[in-house]
């Protein structure tokens, strides 16, 4: 197809190279230098969507990123595809494939367009009272319809083929905007020596100046201008440019969102290089030059495919060289339309007649206009227009009434003057303030350090916009503007256009498909608050964010309450100010990298065994090592039988541990812990218990005495970094008079635990410098000497119930020392058990697991470890609590206790509850609950442990616990099910 | 044990042992590495001991021969010593109060060199800090965020910077700069 609206020269495209691209199946041809709107236009297509409610025909309104019509889904395949992205600015590219969304089957045939023709019984609001009745039929009917009805563009179902990249970067002056205004900022920011970035949603910076062909800047062309601007810029090594990037988001402190986008313009992109890139600003100072947004004329059937803004068709013009149409009507509350209707009019386009809102049209621009043969009609409107798939005519009438002129054209290009865009602004939390003269909220008081500049602070002259963005950089520099007459005026509500306003509909918010009589329905329905009326009406709550719909919204409530618009107030401005991919946010945290996988220094012979792993917080740990075709069960089964029968090998090195040194370690440890410390000799270890200040347990770990003034503190594997972090809380607010610093060694050991009868044969061998005897070395004692060679702490410790070691060696020997052992113990049948085994093992000997056995509201007495109690000690956290009263007077606490079942193959439910009788009437007396449950392979049946309210004296009490497939009958005992005198661990 | 000799390097395995790394990333193997802790008074003492100077400013690196105090908290020094050193006898002879705390990490974490004209750039896609040579001198060193993993950031010249990495974390900050870096392969 030809361009046969594109002209034979003129505009910033490159005619030299013809680009094919395809929308909705069929090819088209373009220029580098376009956009998919641009060139869509000069092939004469306006009809490119379909509205989201009634499905209406919807043609390009803008030549920018507030375009709501063209909305358009660009992807070669559904792993590149991108639903919702606007027609204005997506850069063209050869080959690029797009399409239109929200019609079926197509643009021109479009089955929900019955939508428009039953538009009087869905007005706004009318799925609050519609889909109430019958109930049923909202989940089997309405609910699935409207989800299908509802949202625009199809998400892609394949994963993002796409990469990302992410940055943090740092500057004295983030420009947001490269217009003139903040080119100039930019300049004169730079020339202070200030770290400058200044960024842009196009894909070239200059803004209103790329479609400037009459004005003069420091006495060269605006073009020129703007090149010897950029190339100074590019000259500055502190000052950095970065086009196609949005200011999507300011956050607290000058931090401001960017997304870069990087490759979309590339085509067939290729996926190894990042598709965009999400900026995190830290700016000393934001000047904001973000411009300001043409609104829409509010009048009946505003919306059919050739109605356009009147800037976009200039910019059409002159950027791309592309003609609206061959007939354009134009319709007006401000000046700068009459530019587009002269500009318009040397190039060709006939045009229509010039309709003026305002009651007297005169000034320069309207001279001109009337000097080139142009019919103005002043003090008139637009009444009426037509055409289905594309404009065909309108209605003309005075506003004061009289008779209405029929004029036929096939473009219709209107202004309702300029919106500043204070998007950012008012993300900053700075305040709007309305200017009456301006009918506009300008950027008031800021509540950041930021700089609002140019048409977005409401200056209209381009002497003005140079002015102040050079003001703001603080540079001292100067621009001289000519040429470049200040084009004013304006208008905000509905247009007058004597019908009745209850069978016409003139469109407020394209995007979401909102009319004048929607707003006025919600203020009859009641509704006050312009916050009500969006909700209601969905007014300015599409992406788009109602950048062109605010203003005259609040106009026709002001209008309708018989309030000033201030008086109304207006919403907030949410991010982002256009959507942004989630992949942006995403960054490189996907697949492997979307968290550490924290792995033990023995992770990589476990992974060789093919050990089954499990998750620990980020640590990978391993939970079995299946042998052949065994099942969880059978391994565990096996590894238990290992361990109580001869000798089994654990990783235990992502328990938290913490290196406590100082002068008053011991006296630290006293306040923090409940257990008393002072007479922990050297050499010895302890089981602690940790507190909140609450009295409840948040920690437990064995802690050895290495020396009068270090102690080696460990902690549970997930409250390694909590505990740490609590530690040094008290430290430096409760007790800054201690001589103790505090370090985590966590990740300097590796942690091998040699656990079961044969545990000292295999180990012994291997030791140098230390005596593994019971005599010795007896159960919570620990040694420094050396194993495999190695250095090492050496711990006589049991988490099985069995004669035990744990070995502490430096991580990075961790595996060699590993093999040793292994090796060592290959005539004793050493066997490497995991976490499951661990849990079972501990079990059997009735050992609490913080966070399983605990839930943060259990004391020690709760399970049974009261004794530990430190009696002498003034203090230490959590003492207060449990002296409390209330603690005192609770006699019916739950206890930790052992349950059996009747039947010993039966294992219950981790988490069911205990009752006296099941059959008692609901809601029934609940007891307690079960925390553990495992298969004992060394009992040969099942066993559980629980808390129980007075459980300690229900002992022998036989109870009921109601599971997923009946209740099962349990007897109390004791929670230590496996050698309750403990000769196995002093072996 | 500090009299004891060394286990044979082999023996040595770091979570990045395996890893090559190119010219401008690459893994550094072995190391000692304390974590020292002062009271004001103990520093002159401690630093005659060590041979290092310990009054530089916080966040500055004083490197002496291959060893390097790191200054990263108001009582806080990371030494990165030679893997045979043994400073505990020293401090314990100079410090008999024995105000201070040293502890050994040397295998609680491993390192990391980023070098080129783009090393600061790369690290800024996950380290927030601003890395200018005005804000982010040579010689500066600082605890730090890489993504979701600490390190601790020094800055050996205008295009080096050297990373300590916990030993678990260092595989995921070792993947993210390779995944990095290729942005800037031309």
């Amino acid at each position: 197809m030809t361009q046969a609206f594109r002209r034979a020269k003129g505009g910033r495209i490159d005619r030299s190279r013809t680009l094919s691209f395809s929308f909705d199946g069929k090819s088209y041809a373009g220029h580098p230098g376009d956009t998919l709107a641009s060139a869509l236009l000069a092939n004469g297509v306006h009809l490119v969507g379909r509205s989201f409610k009634y499905h209406r025909p919807r043609g390009i309104l803008t030549a920018g990123s507030e375009e709501p019509n063209a909305l358009v889904g660009v992807g070669r395949d559904d792993a590149h595809y991108t639903p919702n992205l606007r027609a204005p600015q997506v850069e063209l590219y050869d080959g690029l494939v797009s399409e239109s969304q929200n019609r079926s089957p197509s643009l021109t045939r479009d089955y929900a367009a019955i939508n428009d023709v039953f538009w009087r019984f869905i007005p706004s609001g009318f799925y609050y009272k519609t889909f109430m009745w019958p109930k049923k039929a909202w989940t089997k009917f309405f609910e699935p319809r409207i989800r299908e009805m509802a949202g625009l563009g199809r998400s892609p179902k394949t994963p993002d083929a796409a990469r990302y990249a992410q940055r943090f970067a740092h500057c004295d002056v983030l420009v947001v905007g490269a217009g003139p205004a903040g080119i100039a900022a930019a300049l004169s920011a730079a020339k202070t020596g200030a770290r400058v970035i200044l960024c842009d949603e196009q894909a070239e910076p200059g803004g209103a100046l790329l479609a400037e062909p009459d004005a003069m800047i420091d006495g060269v062309s605006a073009a020129q201008w703007l090149q010897g601007a950029l190339a100074q810029l590019a000259a500055h090594k502190n000052v950095r440019v970065l086009p196609r990037t949005i200011a999507f988001g300011y956050f607290p402190h000058n931090l401001i969102g960017l997304a870069q986008s990087l490759t979309d313009h590339e085509g067939e992109r290729d996926d190894a290089k990042p598709r965009g890139r999400l900026w995190q600003v830290r700016a000393g100072e934001v000047i904001i030059a973000a411009g300001a947004i043409e609104r829409p004329l509010v009048f009946p059937d505003n919306d059919r495919p050739g109605i356009m803004l009147a800037e976009a068709a200039r910019i059409y013009l002159e950027r791309y060289g592309v003609l609206p149409g061959q007939r354009a009507l134009i319709f007006t509350a401000h000046d700068g339309a009459y530019r587009t209707a002269l500009a318009l009019h040397r190039a060709g386009c006939e045009i229509a007649g010039i309709v003026d809102l305002r009651p007297k049209a005169d000034g320069p621009w309207v001279e001109a206009a009337r000097q080139a043969g142009l019919e103005v009609h002043a003090a008139a409107t637009v009444t009426a227009t037509r055409g289905r798939l594309r404009l065909t005519g309108a209605t003309i009438a005075p506003i004061k009434g009289g008779s209405a002129i029929e004029v036929a054209c096939d473009t219709l290009l209107m202004s309702g003057g300029f919106t500043p865009s204070v998007h950012l602004f008012s993300q900053s939390r700075g305040k709007l303030v309305f200017d009456a003269t301006l009918d506009a909220f300008l950027p008031g008081a800021p509540a950041e350090a930021c700089r609002v500049v140019g048409s977005a602070a409401g200056l209209a002259s381009l002497q003005e916009a140079l002015e102040s963005g050079a003001e703001a950089g603080g540079g001292g520099t100067r621009h001289q503007a000519a040429n470049a007459p200040v084009a004013q005026g304006g208008f905000i509500g509905v247009v007058p256009y004597h019908g009745d306003p209850g069978a016409v509909r003139a469109f407020l918010d394209y995007q979401n498909d909102v009319t004048a009589k929607d707003v006025m329905l919600a203020l009859r329905e009641g509704m006050q608050s312009v916050e009500h009326v969006k909700r209601f009406t969905t007014n300015g709550m599409a992406s788009d964010q109602g950048k062109l719909s605010n203003m005259n919204a609040l106009a026709i409530m002001s209008a309708v309450l018989h309030k000033p618009v201030p008086a109304i107030g207006t919403t907030t401005f949410r991010m982002p100010y256009t959507p942004v991919p989630f992949g942006y946010f995403a960054g490189y945290a996907r697949g492997e990298l979307f968290e550490p996988a924290r792995r033990t220094a023995i992770d990589g012979w476990a992974a060789a065994q093919g050990a089954v792993f499990e998750d620990v917080g980020l640590w990978k740990r391993a939970r079995y090592f299946p042998r052949g075709a065994e099942d969880m069960h059978k391994a565990v089964a096996r590894e238990c039988a290992a361990v109580r029968q001869g000798v089994g090998i654990f990783d235990a090195s992502t328990l938290g541990k913490i290196e406590v040194v100082g002068p008053d370690a011991a006296e630290f440890l006293n306040r923090m812990y409940i257990n008393a410390w002072t007479k922990l000799a050297p050499g010895k270890l302890r089981y602690g218990i940790l507190l909140r200040e609450d009295g409840f347990i948040i920690d437990d770990g064995v802690i050895g005495r290495i020396s009068d003034t270090r102690f080696h503190v460990t902690t549970t594997t997930g409250g390694a970094a909590r505990v740490l972090g609590m530690m040094e809380d008290y430290l430096q607010t409760e007790f800054p008079e201690l001589n103790v610093w505090l370090t985590s060694t966590t990740e300097q050991y590796a942690v091998i635990a040699v656990q079961g009868p044969k545990a000292r044969a295999v180990v012994a061998p291997l030791v140098e410098g230390a005596d593994l005897s019971a005599e010795a070395l007896p159960h919570m004692s620990m040694v420094e000497c050396r194993v495999a060679g190695v250095p090492a702490r050496l711990f006589r410790v049991s988490f099985t119930g069995e004669l035990g070691f744990e070995i502490n060696v430096p991580a990075d020997y961790g595996q060699a020392v590993w093999e040793a052992l292994m090796a060592c113990g290959q005539p004793h049948g050493i066997t490497p058990y995991g976490t499951e085994t661990m849990h079972v093992l501990r079990a059997e000997k009735g050992y609490i697991i913080v966070g399983q056995e605990t839930d943060g509201t259990v004391t020690p007495d709760d399970v049974g470890y009261g004794g530990m109690i430190g009696k002498a000690k003034p203090d230490f956290v959590g003492k207060r609590a449990l002296a409390r009263k209330a603690f005192a007077a609770q006699t019916n606490r739950k206890q930790l206790v052992g349950l059996l079942t009747d039947d010993p193959a039966l294992l219950l439910d981790e988490g069911a509850q205990i009752v006296a009788d099941p059959t008692q009437p609901k809601p029934m007396t609940m007891l307690g609950h079960i925390t553990s449950s495992y298969w004992s392979e060394t009992l040969g049946r099942s066993i559980a442990l629980a808390l129980l309210r007075d459980g300690r004296a229900r002992t022998g009490e036989r109870l009921h616990v109601p599971q997923h497939d009946g209740t099962a009958r349990v007897t109390v005992v004791s929670p230590v099910f496996y050698d309750p005198e403990g000769a196995r661990l002093n072996g | 044990m500090d009299n004891l000799a060394i286990p044979p390097a082999a023996m040595r395995r770091s979570s990045l042992s395996g890893q090559e790394g190119g010219p401008t990333c690459r893994p550094i193997a072995g190391g000692g590495r304390f974590s020292l802790r002062l009271p004001p008074a103990s520093r002159q003492p401690a630093a005659l001991a060590l041979g290092l100077d310990l009054e530089a400013n916080i966040n500055r690196a004083a490197v002496s021969g291959g060893r390097a105090a790191l200054r990263l908290g108001p009582d806080e020094w990371l030494l990165l010593l030679p893997e045979a050193e043994a400073p505990a006898a020293a401090l314990a002879g100079a410090l008999p109060g024995g105000l201070y705390a040293l502890t050994e990490i040397s295998h609680r974490q491993t390192a990391i060199v980023l070098e080129g004209g783009a090393a600061a750039d790369r690290l800024n896609a996950g380290c927030p800090l601003d890395l200018d040579l005005a804000a982010f001198p040579v010689g500066m060193a600082t605890r730090t965020l890489f993504f979701k993993a600490e390190i601790v950031l020094w800055r050996q010249s205008e295009t080096c910077f050297h990373l300590e990495v916990w030993r678990s974390f260092a595989p995921y900050v070792w993947e993210l700069l390779g995944v990095i870096g290729r942005e800037y392969a031309s």
